[in-house]
């Protein structure tokens, strides 16, 4: 009976940290599908839901799903770069992503106040739903309620993911972080990717079917 | 581990020690169940002497009613019951408390994973319980929409008027933002933190049973949380997702979405409850009657089985609102399903005492309480899981009786063992064992006698959420029964306080406990009060399962320490 003891590890070498962000994310993702599932069931039930197509704007959110796609690609960079301990480079590229979730919200909040103020030809498009007005707000029925709910609860994790990016940046600038020293880029980094995948998600659900 | 001079405040208040917070979360729990004990006695005292002033205190607490409970302090009363019992009371002394006390020192590990994101998470509880009280402040009173805050009910147009609703949707909030840090911090531990040799099926049934809840409260609690936000959205900003018919402006939203939402979290949410106590007592039947639990691995794959079985049951809640006879046959069919995982760990407890030499101590007692009425509280069960049945039995006392069994009596009597059980390790001295007696025994007999009763009255008819019985003659002949569990349940209050005052004169005693008391083989019991910051000055190595009692190759005494060797 001499054996040596150990754990046995499910989870090979991740630290606490990163388990604890998939933990976190996993928690997240069930949030997003009930707020998601929600909004379908509500559809299922109503006649009155808005035609995407005529209500929204579906080129400049494409546009805005390819910007986000673009600042995870730019996010995989910067972890690339610090893995070869090039400073520079993650500075670059962290900025980069920053910029990416930055105008994603710019173009988000653009497309909320154009809703808000409203005018006569979203007015028909809403009209035809059977919703009321020129503007499309989130008392404008269940499709409504739906439509920002689930928008603006993304829109808060991509508000939290350029915060917590800039404290990495920040971080880095001090010279926190070098090819033997990451694991907290890499935690973050999995919090972009996921709010990057959640918005495929959203788009597809509440842009495109 | 920072140095040895600390200020009153990061010793007592602020602490990141694991063992500092399940005490602050004791403390918490404490004072909630004294305060949702003290609503449900004057439940009682409406029911059972339906408008009367109350006594002592009705007149300096309504006397603009003549010390009368009026219908609307009623509702606010059972709702407060309801939400103050399972989020405020249970929640922070199973989870909190002994979830934070316990984990740590039984898997060997110094401190939970992120003893700050611990602080965190027990100061969103206390803020959580500042706004829930709050509530007592507003002129219309604290929330009134039932627990279960269905939607009218609950929404601002054609429900209870006021913030009260408001503000009980943001501290469950909170309060649930509170449990997912828990949550995150438990499984991490459970996971990462486990000493050396501590294989999964090593650790204590109380490990197994806390992290199941955890994992169930990490999946479930965003559910509600989702929920919750979508409800004070209804609240707050204008939105209809939950409201329909008349009430709604235009195209409607569905009140029922919400009773899926809810259910959804609110069944798993038992089990969240729940399993903990199946865990200890598991350990503590083992403990007492100086055998190993039997059948170890099949009580913890049972108790497996029944966490994923409890996703997926969520609809026989909702068997009145007329879902699709083929959907509600589903549900019952999963529903009774999980009688064969529970009957398997409830013959294990019976296999365990089984020939043992039982030592009738305070936590034994509680932990064979448990048995008897998680026993009842499961089988009568079996009738709301029956869809014909419970179309008849549906929101009436039998319902109220039934879950205040699984949930009251079981989770307390979890709870009290578990306290008696640890106490030694939390304050260095037992509770004293003679009135550990009469605390059981009087709310053993007080508690049966009150929810059983409530069966039979719900068998008759009574519905669960009346305010006034006397006004329906078809309850009249149920007058005398009524007043009686009116009366049971005074007393169980009573036997409550003698529990409370042996905590308190046990705290502060001379006489100290020796450092394992029980002789008890796991990790917790290994090092001298006080437990210092860090737990353990080597990290153990752990070389037996939890339960190595009366084993015949050592002759001088009758257990085996996890971490300890024989040599052979
Ligand atoms: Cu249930």
């Amino acid at each position: 009976m001499n054996q040596t003891l150990t754990v046995k590890d499910p989870f090979g070498t991740a630290t606490t940290g990163k388990l604890a962000m998939w933990l976190f994310l996993a928690m997240d993702a069930i949030t997003f599908a009930a707020i998601l599932m929600g909004g379908i069931y509500l559809r299922l039930r109503t006649d009155m839901w808005g035609d995407a197509g005529q209500v929204l704007n579906i080129p400049l959110t494409s546009f805005n799903t390819f910007l986000l796609i673009m600042s995870s690609f730019t996010m995989v960079m910067a972890l690339d770069a610090i893995k070869k301990n090039d400073i520079k480079g993650l500075k670059l590229f962290l900025s980069l992503t920053i910029l990416g979730g930055v105008s994603f919200l710019g173009i988000q909040i653009y497309e909320y106040a154009h809703f808000i103020i409203g005018n006569a030809e979203l007015g028909q498009a809403l009209q035809a739903t059977g919703l009321k007005g020129d503007s499309f707000l989130w008392t404008s029925g269940t499709y409504g309620a739906t439509f920002y709910a689930t928008t603006s609860f993304h829109g808060l994790h991509v508000l939290t993911g350029v915060i917590y990016l800039s404290v990495i940046f920040y971080q880095s600038n001090k010279g926190m972080y070098s090819s033997a020293n990451y694991d907290r880029i890499e935690i973050a980094g999995l919090f972009w990717h996921f709010v990057d995948l959640v918005w495929i998600l959203v788009f597809t659900i509440i842009y495109l079917i | 581990m920072s140095g040895h001079q600390k200020s009153f405040w990061t010793k007592y208040i602020f602490s990141t020690d694991h063992k500092m917070i399940a005490k602050q979360f004791l403390w918490l729990g404490m004072f909630f169940l004294f305060f949702g004990g003290a609503l449900a006695m004057l439940i009682r005292w409406q029911l059972g002497y339906p408008e009367q002033p109350v006594p002592l205190i009705g007149n300096w607490m309504w006397p603009g009613d003549g010390g009368i409970i009026n219908p609307d302090i009623y509702n606010q009363m059972f709702t407060m019951h309801g939400t103050i019992m399972i989020f405020w009371a249970i929640t922070p002394l199973l989870i909190g408390a002994f979830g934070n006390f316990i984990i740590p020192l039984q898997i060997g590990a110094g401190d939970m994973a992120f003893p700050k994101l611990n602080l965190f998470s027990f100061w969103t509880m206390f803020l959580a319980s500042l706004i829930l009280l709050s509530s007592y402040l507003l002129p219309t009173g604290t929330a009134a929409g039932g627990w279960t805050s269905y939607p009218p009910l609950s929404s601002p147009a054609g429900g209870i008027p006021g913030l009260g609703q408001t503000i009980w949707t943001v501290a469950l909030i909170f309060m649930g933002v509170s449990s997912m840090m828990g949550a995150i911090n438990y499984i991490t531990t459970v996971v990462r933190m486990r000493a050396p040799g501590m294989d999964y099926f090593k650790m204590p049934l109380s490990v197994w049973g806390l992290f199941l809840t955890s994992i169930l409260n990490a999946v479930f609690v965003p559910v509600i949380a989702a929920g919750l936000v979508m409800l004070l959205l209804d609240q707050t900003i204008g939105t209809e997702f939950f409201l329909a018919g008349r009430l709604a402006s235009g195209d409607p939203g569905d009140p029922l979405l919400f009773q899926h939402v809810f259910w959804i979290f609110g069944h798993p949410e038992v089990y969240i409850l729940i399993l903990p106590v199946w865990g200890i007592i598991s350990d503590l039947l083992s403990v007492f009657s100086r055998k190993p639990a039997f059948g170890y691995r099949v009580t913890a794959i049972a108790m497996c089985t029944v966490t994923a079985l409890s996703t997926l049951v969520w609809g026989h809640h909702m068997y009145t609102t007329g879902m699709s006879p083929l959907l509600g046959k589903s549900f019952m069919f999963l529903t009774l399903l999980i009688s064969i995982p529970s009957a398997m760990f409830f013959l294990n407890w019976l296999g365990t005492m089984w020939k043992g030499s039982i030592h009738f101590t305070s936590p034994m007692l509680f932990s064979i309480g448990v048995i008897w009425v998680f026993g009842l509280g499961g089988l009568t069960g079996l009738y709301n899981a029956t869809i014909t049945a419970d179309i008849y039995l549906h929101d009436t006392m039998f319902v109220v009786g039934h879950f205040h069994y699984t949930l009251a009596a079981s989770v307390m009597f979890g709870s009290f063992a578990a306290i008696y059980f640890w106490f030694p390790r939390m304050f260095g001295r037992k509770l004293d064992s003679r009135l550990g007696k009469i605390h059981f025994w009087g709310t053993f007999i007080s508690i049966n006698f009150v929810f059983f009763n409530m069966m039979v009255l719900g068998y008759a008819g009574h519905h669960r959420r009346i305010y006034n019985p006397s006004e329906y003659s078809f309850l009249e002949p149920l007058t005398g029964l009524n007043e009686w569990i009116s009366i049971f349940s005074f007393l169980l209050g009573v036997f409550q306080v003698v529990f409370l005052i042996n905590m308190v004169w046990s705290m502060f005693k001379k006489e100290r406990s020796p450092q394992n008391p029980w002789k008890a083989t796991t990790l917790e019991w290994t090092m001298d009060y006080p437990i210092p910051h860090g737990n353990f000055e080597e990290t153990p190595l752990v070389h037996n399962g939890p339960h190595e009692y009366s084993r015949p190759d050592i002759k001088d005494r009758d257990w085996l320490g996890q971490n300890e060797r024989i040599t052979v």
